[in-house]
C-alpha cells in the first residue's frame, strides 16, 4: 500500500512508495504478456479519465490499464465535455464526485488544476499532466523503464536535454530521480531553462556535447514552442544541432547509455530517426511500462480497499 | 450638533501633537483641542485607550462601479472603507465602462454624494480606455472632479505614450500614477519569477519587469517635470531605484500595499488564487526592502489596492483567476498588528503613511487635528482582536489574502465631516 491518497506530485509520494510502484508494475508486466489481458481486481470500481486538455497517449494507457484491471473506466475529455459550456473545474468535480467515482485521472491545461479538485470530491486523484507543472506516472514509467534497462536507479547519471521550463515531465522526473537516488542533469539553452532550476535540485549545464560522455540516460524533451511566449531559440536547424540526438552524437557517449523520449518525437530536431529506431532507444519500451505503472497506480490506491479484490 | 471625543491619545504629526486630549467637534470642523474639557449640550463620546488620527485615505481602490456591481460598488465599497477606518478613498478608473472622460467622473461623483459612506476622490484614466495609445481628456476630467491619472491594471507600455501624459499632466500639476508592468517581460507571468514559479510550474512575473519601467517612469518625470507617482511597488529593486531618485530631487512619490509589506511567494505553496496579485507575492527579502522603504521615508504611503472579484471568478484555474485581494478592510489591522505592535512604527508614522502622504503625493485635501480643520477622523482600538471570516467583511467580494488571519487592532470609530461613517465598530447608514 502506499503512504498517500493520491499522487498529484512526486512529492506526494515516499521513496517507498516508489519502490512499491515499480514492484508492482514488475508483475503486472507479465500480465501485458498473457494472451487474455485482463485481471478481475478493481471489478466494480469506477475510474474517470477528466482530459480537459488534448492528449491522446497518456489518455489511452491510463484507459487501458483501468480495462486490464476490470475497472469500470470513463473518459471524459474537453471536447465531450461541459467545459466548453463553460462549466468551471470545481463544478466538473463536484459532478463527477456526485456520481460516485472512485479515482480520477485529470489532465489540465494549467498548473494546480489536481489540487483544485481535493474539496470537491472524496474520490483518489491522480495526476495526468498539469500545465508546465508535474506529470507524476510519466516520471515513474520513466523510472521503471531506466531500472530495467541499466539495473539500477540509484548512482544513474540522467540528462534531461531541451525545453526543461515547458515541460511537465521534467518537472516530475528531476525530484523524482533525487528521491531514487539518481543525479538529474537538466542540459539546455538558457532561454529553455525555468527560473531556478537549481531549487528543483538539478545539474545545469548548457553543453549537451559537455555533458554527454558522463551519463546513462539521455533524455531528450520533445521541442514545444507553441507554448512560449518568443522564439527561445534560432532555428529548430540549430536546436538539433546544438541539442539534438543523433549517430555521431551517440558515437561520443558511453556504451551502454540509453536514449529516452516521453514521445510524441519530433524526428529531425530533438532526435534524428537513426538514433529513434536503433536499440539504444528505448522509447516503446516506456509506452509499454506506461501501461503497466499506470496499473500498478491504480491498483495501490484501489486495491487496498475494501471492494478490491487482490491480484 | 456638538460632539466631544474625550480622553483618546490624539496623535498627528502635522499639527505636532500626541497627547492624551480632548476634541470638540461643531458643525463638522473641529473647533478645540485640550484638556478637561466639555460641552453644554451635544454627544459625548468616551476614547480612553483610543488612538486618534487624521482620516485615513486609501490611495488606491477599485470601487467596480460602473460595470462590475456585483463584486462592489460606490455604496459597498466606502462601506468597507468605514469599516475598514478610512475617511476616504481614490476610485480607480478601470471600470467597466473605463472611466476616461470628464462625465465618467461625474457620475462616480454623483454617487458619491449620494451613495458614500466615506470621501470619494476619481482617478482619471491616463489614456483612452486604458489602451495606452491615446491622451484621456485629462483637462475635462480634472474639471469633473479627478485628482489624478491611472491607466492602472496596465502599464502604459510606450515609453513614447508615457512622455506625452507626463507633458501634458505637468500643464495641471496632476499627478500620474504609474502601475508598472512591462508586458513584454511579463507574459503571461502570473507569479514571482524564481524559487516558486519554478516549483509551481507556472509562468514566472520577473521583478525586472516592475523596474525597468520604474527607472523609465523616473527618468520621464525628470524629463517632464510631471509628478509621478508610482503604485502598489513590490521589489527592493524599485525601492532602492525611488530612494536614488528622491535623493536627486525627482518629484516622485510611491506606495506600497499591505499584502506585499505582509506576505511573500512563499504562502504561494497551495494554489490559492486569492494570493494572485498583479503585482505578485514577491521574495522574503523584497518584503524586508518595503517595510525598509516605510522605515526610511523613501514609502510615502500604505495604499491597499483594494481589488474586489466575484467569487465565481476566483475559484479558477490560479492561471485562469483575476488578479488581486481586498484589502480596505484589513490594512489598518495588519499595519498595527506587524507595524506598530512590534514597535517598528509610531501612530505619528501611521498617520503620515495612510493620511498626510497619500494626500500630499496625489493633492488631496489636507486635514489635520487641529482647531479649524474639517473633522475627518480616524480612531482606532488598538487592542480590538480582529478574526479575518468571510462573515467579517463588509465589501460584497471575499476575496481576500488574509482569510483566517488573527489580527489585533481595529478602527472603532470613522468622522467623515464631522458625521459618523462607523460608530463602535459598525458601519453608520447615511
Amino acid at each position: 500500500m502506499l503512504s498517500c491518497k493520491h499522487i498529484m506530485t512526486v512529492s506526494d509520494m515516499t521513496a517507498e512508495d516508489i519502490t512499491t510502484i515499480l514492484d508492482t508494475a514488475e508483475s503486472f508486466m507479465e500480465v501485458n504478456e498473457r494472451r487474455i489481458k485482463k485481471l478481475p481486481t478493481l471489478r466494480g470500481r469506477t475510474v474517470v479519465n477528466l482530459f480537459l486538455e488534448p492528449s491522446t497517449r497518456t489518455r489511452m494507457s491510463f484507459e487501458i490499464a483501468a480495462k486490464r484491471l476490470s475497472a469500470d473506466g470513463v473518459n471524459f475529455t474537453a471536447s465531450s465535455s461541459a467545459t466548453v459550456k463553460g462549466e468551471s473545474l470545481r463544478d466538473t468535480a463536484k459532478t463527477l464526485s456526485a456520481m460516485a467515482c472512485d479515482l480520477v485521472v485529470i489532465r489540465h491545461k494549467y498548473a494546480g488544476a489536481p489540487q483544485m479538485l481535493l474539496d470537491c470530491m472524496d474520490a483518489h486523484i491522480v495526476n495526468g499532466g498539469d500545465g508546465v507543472n508535474e506529470h507524476p506516472t510519466q516520471a515513474l514509467l520513466d523510472l521503471f523503464t531506466m531500472r530495467r534497462s541499466l539495473g539500477k536507479l540509484e548512482g544513474l547519471r540522467v540528462g534531461i536535454v531541451g525545453d526543461i521550463c515547458h515541460s511537465r515531465v521534467a518537472g516530475s522526473l528531476v525530484p523524482a530521480l533525487r528521491m531514487m537516488g539518481a543525479t538529474p542533469i537538466v542540459i539546455g539553452p538558457p532561454t529553455l531553462m525555468p527560473a531556478r532550476p537549481d531549487v528543483l535540485g538539478a545539474e545545469v549545464m548548457y553543453s549537451l556535447d559537455e555533458a554527454l560522455p558522463t551519463l546513462d540516460v539521455a533524455y531528450m524533451l520533445r521541442v514545444q514552442f507553441e507554448r512560449a511566449d518568443a522564439m527561445p531559440i534560432p532555428s529548430n536547424r540549430e536546436y538539433a544541432k546544438l541539442y539534438g540526438m543523433n549517430g555521431k552524437r551517440l558515437a561520443g557517449a558511453k556504451p551502454e547509455m540509453i536514449v529516452m523520449h516521453p514521445g510524441p518525437m519530433n524526428r529531425g530536431v530533438e532526435i534524428s530517426s537513426d538514433v529513434a529506431d536503433s536499440p539504444r532507444s528505448v522509447v516503446l519500451d516506456q509506452v509499454n511500462a506506461g501501461v503497466a505503472v499506470r496499473m500498478a497506480v491504480m491498483y495501490l490506491l484501489l486495491g487496498g480497499e475494501s471492494g478490491g479484490t487482490a491480484a | 450638533m456638538a460632539l466631544l471625543l474625550k480622553n483618546g491619545r490624539v496623535v498627528d504629526p502635522v499639527a505636532g501633537i500626541d497627547e492624551v486630549a480632548d476634541i470638540i467637534i461643531r458643525d463638522g470642523v473641529i473647533v478645540e483641542i485640550g484638556k478637561d474639557l466639555s460641552i453644554p449640550k451635544g454627544e459625548t463620546l468616551d476614547v480612553s485607550e483610543k488612538v486618534v488620527l487624521p482620516g485615513l485615505v486609501d490611495a488606491h481602490t477599485h470601487l467596480r462601479e460602473p460595470g462590475r456591481e456585483d463584486e462592489e460598488s460606490v455604496a459597498s465599497g466606502t462601506a468597507a472603507a468605514a469599516h475598514g477606518g478610512f475617511t476616504a478613498v481614490c476610485a480607480m478608473p478601470n471600470t467597466s465602462p473605463i472611466c476616461d472622460t470628464g462625465s465618467k467622473v461625474r457620475f462616480i461623483v454623483e454617487r458619491a454624494a449620494e451613495e458614500g459612506i466615506v470621501r470619494v476622490y476619481p482617478i482619471g484614466a491616463v489614456t483612452k480606455g486604458q489602451d495606452g495609445a491615446a491622451l484621456a481628456e485629462i483637462g475635462d476630467m480634472l474639471s469633473e472632479g479627478a485628482v489624478a491619472f491611472s491607466d492602472d491594471g496596465r502599464g502604459v507600455q510606450s515609453a513614447g505614450v508615457a512622455r506625452i501624459a507626463m507633458d501634458y499632466l505637468k500643464a495641471f500639476d496632476a499627478p500620474l500614477i504609474a502601475h508598472c508592468e512591462d508586458e513584454s517581460l511579463v507574459g503571461h507571468g502570473v507569479v514571482n519569477e524564481g524559487v516558486v514559479s519554478t516549483r509551481l510550474g507556472m509562468p514566472g512575473w520577473p521583478a525586472a519587469a516592475e523596474e525597468t519601467m520604474v527607472a523609465r517612469d523616473i527618468r520621464l518625470s525628470e524629463l517632464t517635470g510631471c509628478r509621478l507617482h508610482l503604485a502598489h511597488l513590490s521589489t527592493a529593486g524599485s525601492i532602492a531605484l525611488v530612494r536614488e531618485a528622491k535623493a536627486r530631487g525627482v518629484r516622485v512619490t510611491c506606495e506600497v500595499t499591505p499584502h506585499h509589506l505582509f506576505l511573500d511567494e512563499d504562502v504561494l505553496i497551495g494554489y490559492d488564487t486569492n494570493l494572485k496579485m498583479n503585482p505578485p507575492l514577491r521574495t522574503a527579502g523584497d518584503r524586508a526592502a518595503l517595510v525598509g522603504g516605510l522605515l526610511d521615508g523613501t514609502v510615502d504611503c500604505i495604499a491597499t489596492d483594494h481589488a474586489p472579484h466575484a467569487a465565481h471568478e476566483k475559484e479558477l484555474e490560479f492561471e485562469l483567476a483575476p488578479f488581486g485581494t481586498t484589502g480596505l478592510e484589513t490594512a489598518l489591522s495588519l499595519v498595527n498588528t506587524h507595524l506598530v505592535a512590534t514597535e517598528k512604527l509610531a501612530w505619528a508614522d501611521v498617520a503620515r503613511l495612510m493620511c498626510h502622504g497619500p494626500r500630499a503625493a496625489l493633492g488631496l485635501p489636507g486635514v489635520s487635528l487641529a482647531a479649524g480643520q474639517v473633522a475627518d477622523i480616524t480612531i482606532v482600538d488598538p487592542e480590538a482582536r480582529v478574526e479575518v471570516t468571510r462573515e467579517w467583511f463588509v465589501s460584497k467580494s471575499r476575496n481576500s489574502a488574509f482569510l483566517g488571519s488573527k489580527l489585533l487592532g481595529k478602527a472603532s470609530e470613522v468622522l467623515v465631516g464631522g458625521y459618523f461613517a462607523l460608530k463602535n465598530g459598525k458601519v453608520v447608514a447615511r
